[in-house]
């Protein structure tokens, strides 16, 4: 079973959620958490793990046969990326803008094109008793975060138990990180800010076709405008963390809120519960 | 030669952009006939990645020698070098300025991008 | 010339947008606000604004199979290597093909390869931007629609047409709430500012992310202020954060206490300035710091 923990708004808990979530399910199973939040994966911070690997991630660059091309500039003007382009003679390559498209290999008419790896980012696996821990980090001045959020997703057990920490927000990033997942976990806080910022994460989650709950955190702060649109559109209010300066303070050092706060065990039990009862539950309607 | 400078205005007496590859479009000046075309560079404005690299095959395409702007991006540089154009970056307030310290050659060549990517 | 302040954060939910809203009615309307967050823009829930403008956004394109058109040879399917092309039915020649729009990423090969040329390919419409009137003035913002890409065209955009306002408007200063992280849409919020502000917690996680949206306006040669938010959650993380940012040349102007009147005032709809208490009065001392930086 694979679950996604996401959020329309950074800062909100995701990671608490996913990481504390790990950490009590790996008591007794093999969990595995991916860290997709590769911009700046922070569930590191709070696990200790032990690395076991380290791999990096390329993505498919232009290589040009300077003794084939012809400068007919063809490639550059199929190239919608600007990876690729021709002047004068030999073709200029810019491989950090490459989607992988194949359509300069596609029309060259020398065939002097070829595509090979260019690094982008680096996946990391670690290990802390039965929970395996893996982190995608994106390198600095790369603009694109789904080919090293996709190289980590590849490191789910095809059977087990995999959740997943996103990246914030609900752009092209978060939609590669949540693809095909059992069931997605929003997290929001009931503020104006929170709200308005779930409900643009729905609308995304809803986009994918994938059943959704949500956990309310720092849940006495705000209002009660999130609960009530969250009953208005069906949404499941998977648990509710109280605002708890104690949280804040172990969070700050690092420490799990379950390491820091162990009365939190039953909520973070029941909000387990009814996650596997909603990824049970089917597809949700769009 | 040929000049192509960084505008946000329409003739000599606009200002001179500080930024290439985003900028709303080129005076190409012939130094010696003194002509002046307007070269649009739209296109770059509407790039969501290689913006630079836009600018500089549209200034290629109009055939200058020689780029005159506030800053030049890494991707913008190589494009430009490998087309055979000279960068000079100017502070100057006005294209018409920039052009006189070109004359009078107080401007020189570039070697390099003077700022990282994405320079807006 | 018109001056901007950017402000960042690194790490999300750091108080980034609720500090921005109050410098926005602190500067009383002396300034023309820009909410450069197109992924997550929070600055109208605080400033109410009334849209005046709206303009369509579109970045790259997308491909559309002219069904009356299609052979339904399954070329497209065959070369897409995003897995955006669907085929509903069996055989190649009765099957109906269509491109998911969310999985398209407008290379624009399928429209290439088609033997009938039955593929359009125009222009996506990924968001739209708007300028509207609040109670602090002039705002220009902007909304990424969902799988949006977020390359930071749609943050020039918006910082374009709001410093065209400001010259308009005669106003001196734009102010500018950033997105979070470090990426694209970070990079173009930033380039060209006159000073940049980066909002952070006394956090691991925030410091880390801190390190590295510094390191990106150190890298444009950028004048850099941090304002720890919530600093007596771990006040041995913030004066570590303010010691490093001192010793890196950047300017601490302010630290904020951690209060439930934050909360309040943006239930309320208000910036926290507009209320009273500790972060109230936290806030409007950094505004003057801030505001030194900027003249």
């Amino acid at each position: 079973m694979i679950v996604g923990v996401a959020s329309g708004k950074g800062g909100t808990g995701k990671t608490t959620v996913a990481v504390n979530l790990a950490l009590i399910l790996a008591e007794d199973r093999d969990t595995t958490l991916l860290d997709c939040d590769v911009e700046g994966p922070n569930c590191h911070i709070f696990l200790q793990t032990e690395t076991r690997s380290r791999e990096t991630v390329g993505i498919p660059g232009p290589v040009v046969d300077d003794v084939r091309c012809t400068a007919c500039g063809a490639c550059s003007q199929i190239c919608r990326y600007h990876a690729i382009v021709s002047l004068k003679g030999r073709p200029l390559l810019f491989p950090e803008l490459c989607h992988g498209c194949g359509g300069c290999m596609l029309v060259c008419p020398v065939e002097a094109i070829q595509e090979v790896s260019f690094e982008t980012g680096t996946v990391e696996t670690g290990v802390c008793g039965r929970l395996t821990l893996v982190q995608g980090r994106l390198d600095v001045g790369h603009p694109m975060a789904p080919p090293v959020i996709r190289a980590v997703r590849k490191h789910a057990p095809r059977d087990g138990l995999t959740l997943i920490d996103s990246p914030p927000g609900t752009a092209c990033p978060v939609v590669a990180a949540l693809r095909g997942v059992d069931c997605v976990v929003l997290v929001a806080e009931p503020t104006p800010f929170g709200l308005h910022d779930l409900g643009m994460a729905v609308e995304t989650v809803r986009l994918l076709g994938l059943p959704l709950g949500v956990v309310v955190n720092r849940a006495d702060a705000g209002d009660s405008r999130v609960l009530e649109a969250c009953a208005e559109r069906g949404v499941p209010v998977l648990a509710e963390i109280p605002e708890d300066r104690r949280i804040a303070e172990a969070s700050s050092r690092g420490i799990p809120l379950l390491t820091a706060l162990p009365e939190f065990r039953p909520l973070f039990a029941d909000m387990w519960q009814r996650i596997v009862d909603l990824a049970q539950g089917g597809r949700a309607e769009s | 030669m040929r000049v192509a400078l960084s505008t946000s205005g329409q003739d000599l007496d606009g200002p001179l952009d500080s930024r290439f590859g985003r900028a709303a479009r080129f005076l190409v000046v012939d130094t010696e006939t003194k002509a002046v075309e307007v070269v649009d560079n739209h296109c770059s404005l509407n790039a969501a990645q290689g913006a630079g690299i836009q600018a500089a095959e549209t200034v290629a395409r109009a055939e200058v020698q020689a780029v005159v702007t506030g800053h030049c991006g890494p991707k913008a540089f190589r494009v430009l070098s490998a087309a055979g154009i000279k960068v000079y970056l100017s502070t100057a307030a006005t294209v018409r300025a920039a052009l006189a310290e070109l004359d009078a050659g107080r401007l020189s060549e570039s070697t390099g991008a003077d700022v990282q990517g994405h320079w807006a | 010339m018109t001056r901007e302040l950017v402000v960042v954060s690194g790490k999300g939910g750091t108080g980034k947008t609720s500090l921005t809203a109050s410098f926005a009615v602190l500067s009383a309307g002396q300034a023309v606000v820009a909410d450069c967050d197109v992924d997550a823009p929070d600055l109208h829930v605080v400033l109410a604004p009334r849209v005046r403008e709206r303009h369509e956004f579109r970045c790259g394109n997308e491909a559309v199979i002219r069904q009356e058109d299609c052979i339904a040879c399954g070329a497209c399917l065959a070369r897409c290597r995003f897995d955006a092309v669907r085929m509903d039915g069996t055989a190649a020649g009765d099957a109906v093909f269509t491109v998911d729009p969310v999985a398209c990423e407008g290379c624009g090969v399928c429209v290439h390869v088609c033997p009938v040329k039955a593929i359009d390919f125009p222009e996506r419409v990924s968001g739209e931007w708007m300028v509207s009137d609040t109670r602090s003035g002039t705002l220009v913002h902007a909304r990424l629609q969902p799988g949006g890409e977020n390359s930071g065209k749609l943050v020039s955009t918006v910082r374009r047409e709001a410093r065209r306002l400001a010259e308009e408007e005669g106003k001196a200063l734009v102010i500018a709430d950033g997105p979070p992280g470090i990426g694209c849409p970070v990079i173009a919020s930033v380039t060209g500012a006159s000073v940049v502000l980066a909002v952070t917690e006394p956090t691991l996680s925030g410091e880390h992310d801190l390190w590295r949206v510094l390191a990106l306006a150190a890298h444009f040669n950028l004048p850099v202020a941090v304002c720890v938010n919530k600093w007596d959650i771990n006040p041995g993380i913030c004066e570590q954060i303010e010691a490093r940012v001192r010793a890196g040349g950047g300017r601490v102007v302010g630290r904020v206490p951690y209060d439930r009147t934050v909360t309040a005032a943006m239930v309320a709809g208000k910036a926290v300035v507009e209320l009273d208490g500790p972060a109230a009065r936290a806030v409007r001392e950094a505004w003057g710091t801030v505001r030194e930086m900027l003249t």
